[in-house]
């Protein structure tokens, strides 16, 4: 594994080698060991243990695909095609990461939260569900091969669908909420495997690479368009795509804070992670309708998301609800960044992708603690609260400012180069000025949305009856570690901005296509 | 015109007709009904024609099953398997592990369900929203002054 500059070509000997599978497995394994040791004080640590360890993993991937290039890994050294790949390159390792370390920052507010959300009984299945979904996330995403997607996606939906009906001990809506979303995201799934029925139907093969190959071999015609049709609609529900949203406010109001956490701020991405993909590596933009998709369909919807989402947004008087609708416009920002098909834009949408995680977490949690304290979100009973818990509301100052795009914190880089990669694009159609109009504009109306939030939070009276106090250190330790690197990439903009644009030319480069099918691969 | 009605097109593609018509039945029950239970027999209706979709992608005109007579017991005549054509396994298999994700989601559905008709005592969606709807009145006379006071 030391040549890691273009393939490394993989022998797997040392456990090393094993680090894209050991990725997925080890919160695969976490999750029966919970269920059989079926200990209600063992469950946490476990789970914390397997994120933390899949964080290191991650970020070890992370350092040796960091250049460039690929690694393969062959499950049970069956050459791909034939076998499933699991292959590893920036776009990948940098997603990974995010999932990883955010799974891994939540559990200890988990921990606080859910002993106060959700009854004692459930915890041990609740921790258990949870590395489900963790697992279903990261091998969505690690994997090579197209069916294996849509095996993760469901490994992980199922749990999520679990993970939010616990919601139910406060509020019986959260389980209307999680049937919703059952319903959509099963139709939204099964689109999706109409899609790779069709691919296959067309190429005969599911490894990404060779069906890129394949498919830029026979070119466009109607089975591989119209699977493009039903993936992108598929996937499309499950990134939140703005008329597929529906599920996503219910979802996240309703579910246990924990859980909302950790969905806002890696559901929504990796599903989106998968849509790049198939968009970029699978089907090349050279298509046309990839290109006419992109400009007539995502743009449009990324931009009337942005404005509709966070307009509704400004209306709430929820504080958990408020920041589901700016979900979806965020999301918009995200597929405006796909949209321009830039190098510029790609790389501002996985940036947004990073730093709207680390905001969105931020500011869940910040509910999460204000509703451990008073009891709920509503404006009414967090009014004043600044003064009373002043570690807890100035981590979700931060994150609100962050979330605004202002300058020093993480969520302006992104923006600045969304603006940017749209600018970029105005000598080629003067439509793009108006497109970095909404961008500006948008970002506005977030600033009415967070504005609210810190008027009720500071300039409000608290309630004469409130017996708030702080939030416990298990909660606050992650919020400002969170809080801490929401500044630290909005000023240190380097290391981040270099992996996202690496990852963005890769993307941009489509497929780096099957490796010589000579080569002995895999575990011998 | 000729070319809408042509028969022979249409009996070749027949599957692909069914498995639309199918498809077009369980997503209609999904969205059309109220009722919790058959909006769940809608979406495995659904499934079911992507199955069977892919079951019918894996046949080869003329293919037998595909299995591949490697037994010394018998024995094998080199020449006669030359013509022998096997319809594609791989869909078939494909398809095995979707159906047992349709299983998993049919029963968390269902339930989910069971707990909707514990706390809603119904399982009629149109109840449910009025239920909610109420639900989200409540909240906002409860905590309305905020949302007066500052628009």
């Amino acid at each position: 594994m030391a040549n890691t500059a273009l393939v490394a070509e993989h022998t797997a000997r040392t456990l090393y080698d094993h680090l894209p599978l050991l990725q997925v497995l080890v919160p695969f394994c976490a999750a029966p060991l919970i269920v059989l040791l079926g200990s209600r004080r063992l469950a946490w640590p476990l789970a914390f243990v397997s994120s933390a360890v899949a964080l290191i993993i991650s970020v070890m991937l992370m350092m040796s695909v960091r250049e460039g290039g690929y690694i393969s890994y062959t499950m049970g050294g069956w050459s791909p095609p034939l076998g499933i790949e699991y292959r590893i390159d920036t776009v990948n390792a940098y997603v990974l990461m995010l999932i990883s370390a955010i799974g891994t920052v939540v559990l200890p507010f988990a921990y606080v939260s859910v002993k106060d959300e959700i009854p004692s009984k459930n915890h041990s299945l609740f921790y258990a569900c949870w590395m489900l979904c963790l697992t279903g996330l990261l091998g969505m995403v690690a994997t090579g091969d197209a069916f294996n997607v849509f095996v993760f996606l469901e490994i992980s939906s199922l749990s999520t669908y679990v993970l939010v009906a616990q919601g139910a001990a406060r509020d019986r809506r959260a389980l209307t909420a999680a049937y919703d979303y059952l319903i959509m995201g099963t139709i939204g799934a099964t689109f999706f495997v109409i899609g790779l029925g069709m691919l296959y139907m067309a190429t005969g093969t599911l490894n990404m690479a060779d069906l890129a190959d394949r498919i830029a071999d026979q070119g466009a015609n109607r089975t591989v368009r119209s699977g493009f049709a039903f993936i992108v609609v598929g996937l499309g529900l499950k990134v939140a795509m703005f008329p597929l949203h529906l599920w996503l406010p219910k979802a996240y109001t309703f579910a246990p804070s924990a859980v909302t956490v950790f969905l806002s701020a890696t559901a929504t991405k990796a599903a989106l992670y998968v849509l790049m993909r198939f968009i970029f590596s699978v089907y090349h933009p050279d298509f046309s309708f990839t290109t006419n998709a992109l400009e007539i369909i995502f743009l449009p919807l990324a931009i009337i998301a942005m404005f509709s989402a966070s307009f509704i947004a400004a209306f709430q008087i929820n504080f958990k609800r408020m920041l589901a609708y700016s979900s979806i416009a965020q999301v918009g920002y995200m597929l405006l960044g796909i949209a321009i098909l830039t190098e510029t834009g790609l790389t501002a949408a996985l940036l947004h992708m990073f730093n709207h995680g680390l905001a969105k977490a931020l500011l869940f949690m910040g509910v999460g603690a204000l509703v451990l304290r008073t009891g709920g979100a509503f404006y009414t009973q967090i009014s004043g609260l600044g003064r009373k818990m002043p570690l807890t509301c100035g981590a979700i100052v931060v994150g609100g400012l962050s979330l605004i795009g202002v300058p020093g914190t993480a969520g302006f880089l992104s923006k600045w180069l969304l603006v940017q990669a749209a600018l970029e694009r105005v000598s080629e159609n003067s439509l793009f000025l108006l497109v970095s109009i909404a961008i500006v504009l948008s970002s506005l109306l977030a600033v009415v949305y967070v504005w609210r939030v810190f008027e009720v939070l500071y300039l409000r009276e608290p309630n004469p009856d409130s017996t708030a106090t702080e939030a416990p250190l298990m909660m606050l330790i992650p919020m400002w570690i969170l809080a801490g690197s929401c500044l630290w990439f909005g000023l240190s903009t380097d290391f981040l901005y270099d992996i996202a644009n690496q990852a963005a030319l890769g993307l941009l480069d489509g497929s780096m296509g099957m490796l010589d099918s000579n080569k002995t691969l895999g575990v011998e | 015109m000729g070319q809408l009605f042509n028969l022979q097109f249409l009996t070749g593609h027949i599957h692909y007709l069914l498995f639309i018509i199918l498809m077009m039945t369980g997503l209609f029950i999904v969205v059309d009904k109220t009722n919790l239970v058959k909006k769940i027999i809608g979406l495995n209706i659904f499934q079911a024609s992507v199955f069977m979709f892919y079951v019918s992608i894996g046949k080869v005109t003329g293919g037998t099953a595909p299995i591949f007579p490697m037994d010394d017991k018998y024995h094998v005549d080199k020449e006669a398997l030359q013509g022998i054509v096997y319809s594609n396994p791989l869909p078939h298999v494909l398809i095995l592990t979707a159906i047992v994700v349709g299983i998993a989601t049919t029963s968390l559905g269902l339930a989910l369900i069971i707990r909707i008709r514990e706390s809603f005592n119904t399982i009629d969606e149109e109840d449910i929203l009025n239920i909610e709807q109420e639900m989200t009145r409540d909240d906002n006379n409860k905590h309305r002054d905020v949302a007066e006071g500052l628009t």
